[in-house]
């Protein structure tokens, strides 16, 4: 209970307040980079970059199964989402990646003060070429100059890595891995827009939001799950927008307002007829998060990130040594 | 369920219509963006590759080499369509393709391509590269591998009962179309 409220109130509100540095956190921190040597900490990433891929967490899979459950029987959409359950069992079964485009790499990394960043980047940086070498991982990264894909899933800006210091001696690694057909769905909107009649008010982030479902529908391989920022500057919108995937799907959102928003944005898109795969049906969304941050006087962006259903996400918790402590999802 | 075997002749793919369940047995060539691209801008296919009356999917597999060096796909879903639609009409016009296997639907011109010169649209499920991968039963060649690289490439695949739907069939008729228009009425109708 006391993890999931930690984790949710860093990645709801982002910026917990600063603390003073006092001699036992100075002490702590000396600690912290003689340890950042973790010997089994390419083992344990690995597992984590095979898991993530190859494994839906278990939140994500009990929604797709209550939408199995709930589509009519006969229907296209219904055998999209029996083969997409099977399809889920034989990754598992068979430890391949469940989806072929193994996405966008994206490190959160939650550290105490004093943790070795670089070397914990490297290490990732090796494994994550180890992994795309044994088959966890598709040869994903290309130069967008020249085209080439040198087979590594290395290079400027991949894999992302998000590093978040707090005052806890725990390490918890998050590794998200979002395809590019749900990354190509994603869309930000500047309010008021005056096409869909959405002005600066929750009424108006409601309009959009919508309309990106409208505009998502097939492409995005649903059902999806989005994550939402209202606010923000145009990148830490987005950037925001994927920190709600660290979310459980069942969690609700402290803010009432949100939450009610986030409810509303997964019923309407319910009625709407799009389903699985956008073949028609009963299942659009799986879920809906959304987090505020402030914007400028001058600036009102909706930034929205669609996750498809096969969301691969997964944490967890180093012991000292590097070793698995334990699995977050 | 319609069982679609090769070789595939325009009757029978004139036969098909929108929310048909299909089976494909054949051979199926992988091509994405870069071979899109690269053939809209007058590129040659080597001389190898046959596409007429063929069956091209827009799918960047998992491919792996054995011990034996034989090439193994370990996954297969399909990418997203509509990135072709600038050039997909034309390689059906000019290479005499009789299927497109995709994921979210293309629109009017590969439409129009369809009807034209009797072709169609088959919705695989994305995200299913394992079960989609169990029917690729032989990596039978790839082509422009180095030029590429390896998502890009045109893998031949000689694929058993692989699942789709057909959502664009070749008498102007597109599944897309019509939930998008159902879709944006009960939208309309809950703002």
């Amino acid at each position: 209970m006391s993890q999931s409220k930690r984790s949710m109130k860093s990645i709801v509100e982002s910026h917990p307040p600063r603390a003073q540095l006092t001699p036992a956190s100075l002490l702590s921190t000396v600690s912290h980079i003689e340890r950042s040597t973790m010997r089994a900490l390419p083992d344990s990433l690995l597992e984590l970059i095979r898991r993530t891929s190859a494994e839906i967490p278990e939140d994500v899979h009990q929604a797709i199964l209550r939408s199995l459950e709930q589509e009519k029987k006969g229907t296209i959409a219904e055998s999209a989402l029996k083969l997409i359950e099977r399809n889920i069992e034989l990754a598992k079964q068979k430890s391949q990646p469940i989806c072929q485009d193994t996405g966008s790499i994206l490190f959160y990394v939650d550290c105490p003060v004093g943790f070795d960043q670089i070397q914990f980047a490297e290490t990732a940086r090796e494994t994550v070429t180890l992994a795309t070498r044994k088959g966890f991982l598709r040869q994903n990264s290309v130069d967008s100059l020249t085209g080439k894909n040198d087979g590594t899933n290395v290079g400027p800006g991949a894999p992302a890595f998000h590093f978040h210091q707090h005052r806890s001696s725990e390490v918890e690694v998050r590794l998200v891995l979002k395809g590019g057909g749900c990354e190509n769905v994603g869309a930000q909107y500047s309010l008021p827009n005056e096409a869909l009649h959405a002005n600066r008010d929750l009424n108006g982030c409601r309009k959009v939001i919508l309309d990106a479902i409208i505009q998502a529908q097939g492409k995005g391989c649903g059902p999806g799950i989005l994550g939402i920022c209202i606010g923000g500057d145009r990148a830490t919108g987005y950037e925001l927008s994927k920190t709600q995937f660290l979310r459980r799907l069942e969690d609700r959102n402290p803010h009432p307002d949100l939450d009610r928003l986030e409810q509303d944005i997964v019923n309407t898109a319910n009625e709407l007829g799009i389903g699985p795969m956008g073949f028609g049906g009963k299942t659009t969304l799986l879920g809906a998060k959304i987090c505020v941050a402030n914007r400028l006087p001058a600036s009102f962006f909706v930034s929205i990130s669609y996750m498809c259903w096969a969301y691969r996400r997964q944490g967890l918790r180093l012991s000292d040594d590097g070793s698995i402590a334990h699995w977050l999802y | 369920m319609i069982s679609l075997s090769a070789p595939f002749t325009e009757e029978k793919i004139r036969a098909l219509r929108v929310r048909d369940a299909v089976e494909i047995t054949g051979v199926l060539y992988t091509g994405r963006d870069a071979v899109h691209k690269y053939l809209h801008e007058g590129g040659t296919l080597p001389p190898e590759v046959n596409l007429r009356e063929g069956i091209i999917y827009h799918c960047g597999p998992v491919v792996m080499k054995d011990l034996e060096g034989q090439w193994k796909v370990t996954a297969a879903g399909p990418t997203t369509s509509i990135r072709e639609e600038p050039y997909q009409w034309q390689i059906i016009r000019d290479f005499g393709i009789r299927g497109v296997i995709g994921k979210g639907g293309m629109e009017g011109k590969t439409l129009k391509a369809c009807h034209d010169y009797g072709c169609v649209y088959l919705h695989a499920v994305g995200g299913a590269a394992q079960v989609l991968a169990e029917c690729i039963k032989k990596v039978r060649n790839v082509h422009l591998l180095e030029k590429f690289g390896a998502p890009e490439a045109i893998w031949e695949l000689e694929v058993e009962r692989f699942p789709v739907v057909v959502t664009m069939d070749s008498h102007g008729v597109s599944l897309h179309d019509e939930i998008l228009l159902n879709s944006q009425r009960a939208l309309a109708a809950r703002l």
